[in-house]
């Protein structure tokens, strides 16, 4: 079959519109793509009340003595918590006290905001999300996304009412991280394998290295785009890389990056 | 019918983008997103032909693009090459057969995912690769397979319920009867 006239124009119309988008700066490219993504943010509410529907279902089908065994360990696990929190509130006093006396520099309180997570990419070799919190709502570009239990990601591109952030094993997140050992040995968080979205690489670390697997990894507060101490996983194993001049380490992360429905955004680190 | 069905298929390909970043059950079970345009875009160019499969490859390639990080317009390359290469030859398939629907899904799905990463690397962007991309390319390439013949009998069932129904020819034909007995 032979293309037509109108079939040209229109096909070299398409090809000519796809190379003028891919010679847009990365800013123009930024804001026509939130644009083009806002088209679909009808849909976020039905993406969200079929999810809450598919829960309440499950929770229905649910025996009334888990329920009830569930609530005491909920409760159980309360009370440890406020007696944790207790026992942090003092230490944070003390903590300034000791600060006032010796002049340091107060710490900040962490500022967060719950964002709920509305979308994943539906590419396979990019990790990122989008979330339901804009710059109205104070977000800007590299904050840190976080769960309860540890390090997510940093925000990516920021629209009005939407947000992408880039979580940890996405190529174009990095996190310098320290390991809780004894040598306080800090290496860069890294991307893992395309596969397994709970494994990163923990590289760059000093050839003498004291690895252990289970040793906390956490932020080390270098770069200036996460504050010092945020969890990001235990590590899982470590090895020489590039003939002996640095180690390699696996770090499985502590937040559960495929079962993310909300997070925190800090947003005065 | 005809604008109809390119309403259709570019409503197809708006859904198809949606679902991909809304329902990541595939992810978790599989490891891996199966691309539901590739198999529209089989059916784009084999039913209604070279503009709709451009206009698809345009819309869809930029939707998929708005919410991924991919570079705005990355993935439209890939899929009007596929596009275009179904639809000249749109007369030697058989589009009718499950089994041609198979192989023809079998290989765009196949092929839009290495063009697509080609063209990333090509653009000196670092997209995440390993092993594990391979397995991913499988779960890909056999999801459109089996995606592909499912469009067809979706489009055609809508297709049989918004279009008017096929004209029947018989084959009685008036100037044609032989009249019996004396007039």
């Amino acid at each position: 079959m032979m293309l037509r006239r109108p079939q040209w124009i229109g096909l070299a119309l398409v090809l000519a519109l796809t190379v003028t988008l891919l010679a847009l700066p990365r800013e123009a490219t930024a804001r026509l793509k939130l644009g083009l993504g806002s088209l679909f943010v009808p849909l976020f509410g039905l993406a969200n009340s079929s999810r809450q529907a598919a829960r309440n279902a499950a929770e229905a089908v649910l025996p009334r003595s888990a329920l009830i065994s569930e609530n005491r360990a909920l409760k159980l696990e309360n009370e440890q918590l406020r007696l944790q929190v207790m026992r942090a509130e003092e230490v944070a006093r003390e903590n300034a006290r000791l600060r006032q006396l010796f002049a340091w520099r107060q710490t900040t309180p962490w500022k967060l905001k719950l964002a709920g997570v509305v979308l994943r990419d539906p590419s396979n070799w990019w990790r990122t999300i989008q979330i339901d919190l804009g710059s109205r709502d104070g977000i800007a570009p590299n904050l840190p996304v976080l769960t309860t239990s540890g390090l997510v990601g940093r925000v990516g591109a920021v629209g009005l009412t939407r947000s992408q952030v880039v979580l940890l094993g996405d190529p174009s997140c990095r996190v310098s991280a320290l390991v809780e050992n004894e040598t306080r040995d800090t290496g860069v968080i890294s991307a893992g394998g395309p596969l397994d979205s709970s494994l990163v690489e923990l590289a760059y670390l000093s050839r003498n290295a004291d690895l252990k697997p289970g040793q906390n990894v956490v932020t080390s507060g270098l770069g200036g785009i996460f504050p010092k101490g945020i969890p990001i996983g235990r590590l899982v194993d470590a090895h020489s890389a590039e003939y002996g001049l640095y180690t390699v380490g696996r770090v499985r992360l502590a937040a559960n990056l495929s079962a993310l429905e909300e997070v925190w955004v800090m947003l005065a680190p | 019918m005809n604008w109809l069905r390119t309403i259709l298929i570019l409503a197809a390909g708006f859904a198809a983008v949606f679902w991909q970043a809304a329902f990541p059950s595939l992810r978790h079970w599989l490891g891996a997103q199966v691309d539901l345009l590739p198999p529209l875009m089989v059916y784009a160019a084999l039913s209604s032909g070279l503009m709709t499969a451009g206009l698809l490859a345009f819309c869809g390639g930029l939707w998929l693009d708005a919410l991924s990080a991919n570079p705005l317009g990355v993935s439209v390359p890939p899929l009007l090459f596929i596009g275009l290469a179904l639809g000249l030859k749109r007369e030697l398939i058989l589009r009718e057969e499950p089994f041609a629907q198979l192989s023809l899904g079998l290989a765009a799905s196949a092929l839009a995912p290495p063009l697509t990463l080609g063209l990333l690397l090509t653009l000196g962007h670092a997209p995440l690769l390993g092993w594990g991309s391979l397995w991913q390319w499988l779960v890909m390439s056999a999801g459109g397979a089996l995606a592909t013949p499912l469009v067809f009998v979706v489009f055609g069932w809508l297709e049989g319920r918004l279009a008017h129904a096929r004209a029947v020819e018989t084959s009685f034909r008036p100037d044609r009867e032989i009249r019996r007995g004396r007039s």
